[in-house]
């Protein structure tokens, strides 16, 4: 896991932050490169652009993060699940995939990651592929036409891969 | 003023076309997030495999692969096509490459991947014969799925950048403007506003700094329009936004795209960079004074943000909340300078109307709905995908012909349209073209173009419910009617599907709806009551039948359900209690099975394990 402790653990914000030219409008792209680093936004890193930038607080930098669904305040899984809930795969069956997943994967209430930190699991509301609906997106593949037992026996791979 | 362009368009387009036509015969592989998703990356390999040429320009070959975008047939991935002698086979496997190489090579056909038409119930070999492209005018999606959208030259070989060039050489905004307001053509993305007049107002604001904003945060679930045209063809898009900001007289624009997607954003990425190196994006487009740099901007997430102020809350860096509007954008938009915000689509309308002219344009679709549509079929339709038909197209049309009529024999319900500010059309629609101001009369709206297909299998009380589900986790909270309102009718439509609801509880959503849609700021407020409204106005029986029957005649309302075995067709085979997971049914081996109701979870996984088809649910 990657720490924020001393000043050389924030190497890594500086350098995205001099890409960003420090610029205030530019807090949610400074926010998606954070994430896409540490899988999480941590919260020392949120108070460090706070005071790093310009005409921002921590306070409104934690305001921004908050607000937007794809930012995540707790470390996500190595294998990102997304059941897809939109329109289309909701009619075709999404619940019963994310069901499925979730009586596999157990996870302790209110987190969305499994406590080795394998897995994460959230619904997004629509990824574009309805015609492949019910759609699940694992670390950016879309598995089309899903169905609880076929999730299953793609989770049961990547467990194996991990033993 | 006419003004001599440095560059000449019309050279470029043939020296594109000329190093097309080196490529050679051309396979095209549909390479959309769909296809790609059903393996057509392992697929181009094997052509790879095969000593084909995948797709690089300026090499000389007897044949090429050409990776595409969305050819619209998604349910039928992956599609391969020969366009030379226009066949299309489907569902193509990875294993079938090397019988299509070699029936290509041999000027031969593979029936068994031919398209078989569910009507005739026979393979079609040309692909014009095929219902679901035969019935379709493709104008703003021509060239998607018929050029490689990675590369410059093949967008050029089919005329990108033409209009602009047109444009630049008339050298005159007021011509362009009048053009667009002549056509007749409206917002693509939902509010159908008079793009010309949109146009007009911002042009007349012109003097320092000005914007163009291009709204790609397509949020409405069920709806991928726009993705196409970003994915499939983003020059036409670029284009577009090229005439606008030369029009209202900008020089910097943004695109909005979703973060769901990582695939236009890369190509999109992509095309400005290969535009701005030959000079038709940047720094004195085709060599005139005219600059115009356009940046992307990726959304996190949030779909209040395809509200025009709340995008630009976004780009500005802020939480995406609505802003009021007493002040109009075309004077004080993005960083408080005029600015022009459209939709994805209605941008790719525009180098065809400047292209075929305003006449061309207002031709097509009905009196005050000019133009085609795109419209994205999916739900529980035969042949889900991406369609463009006039704007006098019938439902009808689109889901029978188109559509091929309803998946496995069932009955026609319901058509969602428009998303979660929509509305249903029933059966009494079917015959209703779908214009703007014709589905506002019946309480629904065009919205982005998402067409969502519901059978006699789908609950609408539910599907409400999942709306209104959407509506309060998405609403951003500033305006009291909508956080709150949107929480107290979902909580009323919960308690209707678990069979708690009561008949007063149907005017308190009504009442609700009133204040929520005009207590709110923006239309993601004004609008979030319409699903439940239109399914209350036209499936109130659906409703009672939830309340005072304590049943959901779809059958789908878990709480309202009862999984019974009948004992007269049950073997005893205890098949189905060592498939419970609850242990909820008793029997003994030989005898029928019983369910213990106050166990059952009702997951019906007896129903599906029984091989006598005892089970049923009510």
């Amino acid at each position: 896991m990657l720490e924020l402790k001393t000043p050389s653990d924030f190497e890594k914000i500086d350098e995205i932050l001099k890409e960003c030219e420090y610029k205030k409008t530019n807090l949610i792209t400074i926010l998606q490169k954070v994430q896409a680093i540490y899988r999480y936004l941590p919260q020392e890193a949120i108070e460090y652009i706070g005071n790093k930038i310009d005409g921002l607080s921590p306070a409104t930098v934690w305001g921004v993060a908050t607000f937007y669904a794809q930012f995540s305040l707790e470390p996500k899984g190595k294998y990102e699940i997304k059941v897809c809930d939109g329109t289309a795969c909701h009619v075709r069956g999404s619940m019963p995939v994310l069901e499925a997943i979730k009586n596999k994967l157990p996870m302790e209430k209110g987190k969305m990651t499994t406590s080795d930190g394998l897995f994460s699991v959230e619904t997004v509301s629509c990824l574009g592929a309805c015609s492949l609906a019910p759609a699940v997106v694992i670390n950016g593949k879309v598995y089309p036409k899903m169905t609880p037992d076929a999730v299953l026996i793609i989770i049961d791979t990547l467990m194996k891969e991990n033993e | 003023m006419k003004t001599e362009l440095k560059i000449n368009i019309n050279e470029e387009k043939e020296k594109a076309i000329q190093l097309v036509k080196e490529q050679g015969r051309r396979i095209l592989v549909c390479a959309s997030t769909g296809c790609i998703a059903n393996g057509a990356l392992e697929l181009i390999e094997e052509f790879k495999k095969l000593g084909a040429n995948v797709g690089v320009l300026g090499q000389k070959d007897k044949m090429s692969v050409i990776p595409t975008g969305c050819i619209g047939f998604c349910e039928q991935g992956v599609l391969v096509v020969i366009p030379d002698r226009k066949i299309t086979y489907v569902h193509v496997k990875k294993e079938d490459v090397k019988e299509i190489y070699e029936s290509f090579v041999n000027d031969t056909v593979v029936e068994r991947l031919l398209y078989v038409d569910p009507a005739l119930n026979k393979p079609i070999v040309n692909n014009e014969e095929i219902n679901f492209y035969k019935k379709q005018t493709r104008t703003a999606l021509k060239n998607c799925g018929h050029i490689n959208p990675e590369s410059l030259d093949e967008a050029l070989s089919v005329g990108a950048y033409a209009a602009l060039a047109k444009v630049l050489e008339i050298n005159d905004q007021e011509y362009v403007i009048k053009e667009i307001e002549d056509s007749g053509l409206r917002g693509r993305g939902g509010g159908g506003f008079a793009t010309g007049k949109k146009w007009r107002s911002v042009y007349r604001h012109q003097g320092g700094k000005s914007y163009v904003i291009c709204n790609g945060d397509e949020g409405d679930p069920g709806a991928f329009m726009d993705r196409s045209v970003m994915e499939d063809d983003p020059h036409k898009l670029l284009e577009g936004m090229a005439i606008a900001a030369f029009a209202v007289g900008a020089d910097e624009a943004y695109i909005y795209v979703r973060a769901e997607y990582p695939l236009a954003i890369k190509r999109l990425r992509k095309a400005i960079n290969d535009a701005e190196k030959r000079g038709f994006l940047g720094k004195n487009i085709l060599g005139t004074d005219f600059n115009l740099k356009i940046n992307i901007r990726e959304g996190a997430g949030a779909f209040v943000c395809g509200e025009s102020s709340a995008l630009i809350a976004s780009i500005e860096g802020e939480r995406g909340m609505p802003r009021p509007k007493n002040i109009h954008m075309a004077e004080c938009g993005l960083f408080k300078r005029p600015t022009l915000l459209n939709n994805v689509e209605t941008f790719a309308n525009v180098p065809l109307i400047i292209l075929n002219g305003a006449k061309w344009f207002s031709s097509m679709g009905t009196e005050k709905s000019k133009g085609t549509k795109t419209f994205a079929l999916t739900g529980e339709v035969n042949n889900t995908g991406l369609i463009e038909v006039p704007m006098n197209t019938t439902l009808r049309q689109i889901v029978f012909d188109l559509g091929g009529g309803i998946r496995n024999g069932k009955k026609f319900k319901a058509v969602q349209i428009g998303g979660p500010s929509g509305g249903c059309l029933t059966e009494e629609h079917l015959d209703m073209p779908m214009d703007y101001d014709k589905l506002v009369e019946v309480g629904a709206m065009v919205g982005s173009g998402g067409l969502v297909v519901m059978n006699e299998d789908t609950c609408i009380v539910e599907v409400a419910r999942f709306f209104m589900n959407f509506t309060c986790n998405e609403s951003c909270g500033k305006c009291t009617p909508c956080r709150e309102g949107t929480k107290n009718m979902l909580h009323i439509l919960e308690k209707i599907v678990k069979g708690e609801g009561t008949m007063e509880d149907l005017d308190r959503l009504e009442a609700l709806a009133q204040v929520i849609k005009q207590g709110s700021l923006c239309g993601l407020g004004k609008s979030a009551p319409n699903p439940v409204l239109s399914t209350l106005k036209y499936f109130r029986d659906e409703y009672i039948a939830h309340i005072k029957d304590k049943k959901c005649p779809a059958g789908v309302c878990k709480s309202l359900k009862t999984i019974t075995i009948n004992p007269d067709l049950c073997k005893g085979c205890t098949k189905c209690a060592r498939n419970c997971p609850v242990g909820a049914i008793e029997g003994t081996v030989k005898n029928p099975h019983k369910i213990d109701q106050s166990k059952c979870i009702k997951c019906g996984a007896c129903i599906t394990n029984c091989p006598f088809k005892a089970i049923s649910c009510n």
